[in-house]
């Protein structure tokens, strides 16, 4: 089952494309980090796996294939916006009486005991509450849901180090708890190597990169070298990126039938999320799409475990 | 140990983690800095505090959650983890209560432990005296051990 499949999809503004071509499986049970520059499609992407905006082309579907934004989609599907979207002027109980009218399903007793766990005094308003309570009264109205996928937009972007690390090991909890899938987009890399175990790599409007942060760690490696070799070796290499001072070299490279054993002065290593991310992001033109989800089904031996 | 999980379905469960005593003798840690995959840093805690006679033989690990709740990680990385262990036969699930500690690395009982460090200080104290650094002193370590391990190879003993 897919938490997220696009096939095309695309977004137009006028005569400008927020997003293109964009075609996607996003396995259930994954955290999947979403990242990509500033501009590069990612609020309009989860806007449309959320279905608050419609396609300009292509299709999206959520939870194995409704479609986003239809009624059986709306039911399984939580979305935390930019910026801890609340009623600024209603009380933290009367947001809690809100979302459990406008929604079919809602634990209130989880989330009363939330709030009573973060110290959100219930009749203080919205807009009173620190950056950190606002986020987590958002979150925890959402998780309250008992949504089967939950969606998060720059979650973090305003928050502390600590509310932070609350924010974050409240949706972990719930997933630990409930095994809900997760999308979620980010700026701070170094927080999403803890929690993504799924990458989408958007820029320009194109998913780059896709798949599992296993899978793509395993598939990549840096060489490091002399200087001087480095164009020759590099044009028997699937090349992403390539750093070089005056006598060494740095490449990040994707593992593949080609790469062979490594010519004597030559070093490799592993590769993190955060530098693999950085050298893609660096590179718009390398891509890394291991075929999208439909191809995946048939090709089993794709799907890492 | 008892575990008394709170009857109230979908309460407020994070507080009566914080509030229930920790079913686990440890609590694991991340060192972000350190380059080692967080799954890696798990296991190599557990393990070292199998050495150290942290952890014995029925011990619980930390629940899933209660590690997913401190440290904010994908609960699959905790998994992970877990999962090397036990297929190293370190650990062993039990469906609905946790995993548990089946065997241990340090085969030295405590008393033994303690009597070896004594003497590992006097010949520290040794080595010290003879001019040797904390570095040198590391270096002379891990050579012996190699030359123990590989006895064929003559190497030369530290200058």
């Amino acid at each position: 089952m897919n938490a997220v499949e696009t096939n095309d999809l695309g977004k137009r503004y006028g005569n400008a494309w927020a997003l293109r071509e964009c075609t996607l499986a996003i396995p259930a049970g994954h955290v999947a980090a979403l990242v990509g520059p500033n501009g590069a499609g990612k609020s309009t992407l989860l806007n449309l796996v959320v279905g608050l905006a419609a396609p300009s082309a292509g299709i999206v579907t959520v939870l194995d294939g409704q479609p986003a934004g239809s009624a059986a989609a709306l039911d399984g599907v939580a979305f935390v916006a930019q910026d801890a979207p609340l009623y600024k002027n209603l009380t933290a109980s009367e947001m809690l009486h809100l979302t459990r009218n406008l929604n079919r399903n809602f634990d209130e007793g989880y989330a009363k005991g939330r709030l009573r766990e973060l110290g959100i005094p219930l009749d203080r308003k919205a807009g009173k509450l620190s950056g950190g309570q606002q986020s987590q009264l958002a979150l925890s109205l959402a998780l309250a849901r008992r949504p089967q996928l939950l969606v998060l937009d720059e979650p973090m972007a305003m928050l502390d180090p600590l509310a932070r690390h609350d924010f974050m090991a409240t949706v972990m909890a719930a997933i630990a708890d409930h095994g809900l899938s997760v999308v979620l987009s980010s700026h701070v890399l170094t927080e999403l190597e803890r929690v993504a175990d799924y990458l989408v790599l958007i820029s320009h409007g194109n998913v780059q990169v896709a798949g599992v942060v296993d899978d793509l760690l395993a598939r990549h490696r840096v060489l490091t070298g002399p200087a001087v070799e480095a164009d020759s070796y590099a044009e028997r290499l699937n090349l992403v990126h390539a750093q070089r001072g005056e006598a060494q070299a740095h490449m990040l490279v994707r593992i593949d039938a080609r790469t062979g054993p490594v010519p004597p002065g030559w070093e490799t290593h592993p590769v993190s999320l955060e530098e693999l991310t950085l050298a893609y992001l660096r590179e718009p033109d390398a891509a890394w799409l291991p075929g999208p989800g439909r191809a995946l089904r048939l090709e089993p031996t794709e799907v890492a475990n | 140990m008892t575990i008394d999980k709170p009857p109230r379905p979908g309460g407020s469960e994070l507080a009566s983690a914080a509030a229930r005593r920790p079913a686990s003798p440890i609590a694991f840690r991340l060192d972000p800095a350190s380059g080692v995959p967080t799954y890696l840093q798990l296991v190599q805690q557990v393990e070292h505090a199998l050495r150290l006679g942290y952890l014995k033989p029925g011990d619980q690990l930390p629940k899933v959650r209660d590690a997913v709740a401190s440290l904010a990680i994908n609960p699959n990385t905790v998994l992970k983890a877990y999962r090397d262990l036990e297929t190293k036969g370190l650990v062993a699930g039990r469906p609905g209560q946790g995993t548990f500690i089946r065997a241990t690395l340090s085969r030295v009982a405590l008393p033994e432990l303690a009597e070896l460090r004594r003497s590992l200080l006097v010949w520290l104290a040794t080595a010290g005296a003879a001019g040797l650094d904390e570095d040198g002193i590391v270096a002379l370590v891990t050579s012996a051990l190699r030359d123990l391990r590989e006895p064929r190879g003559e190497r030369e003993g530290v200058a």
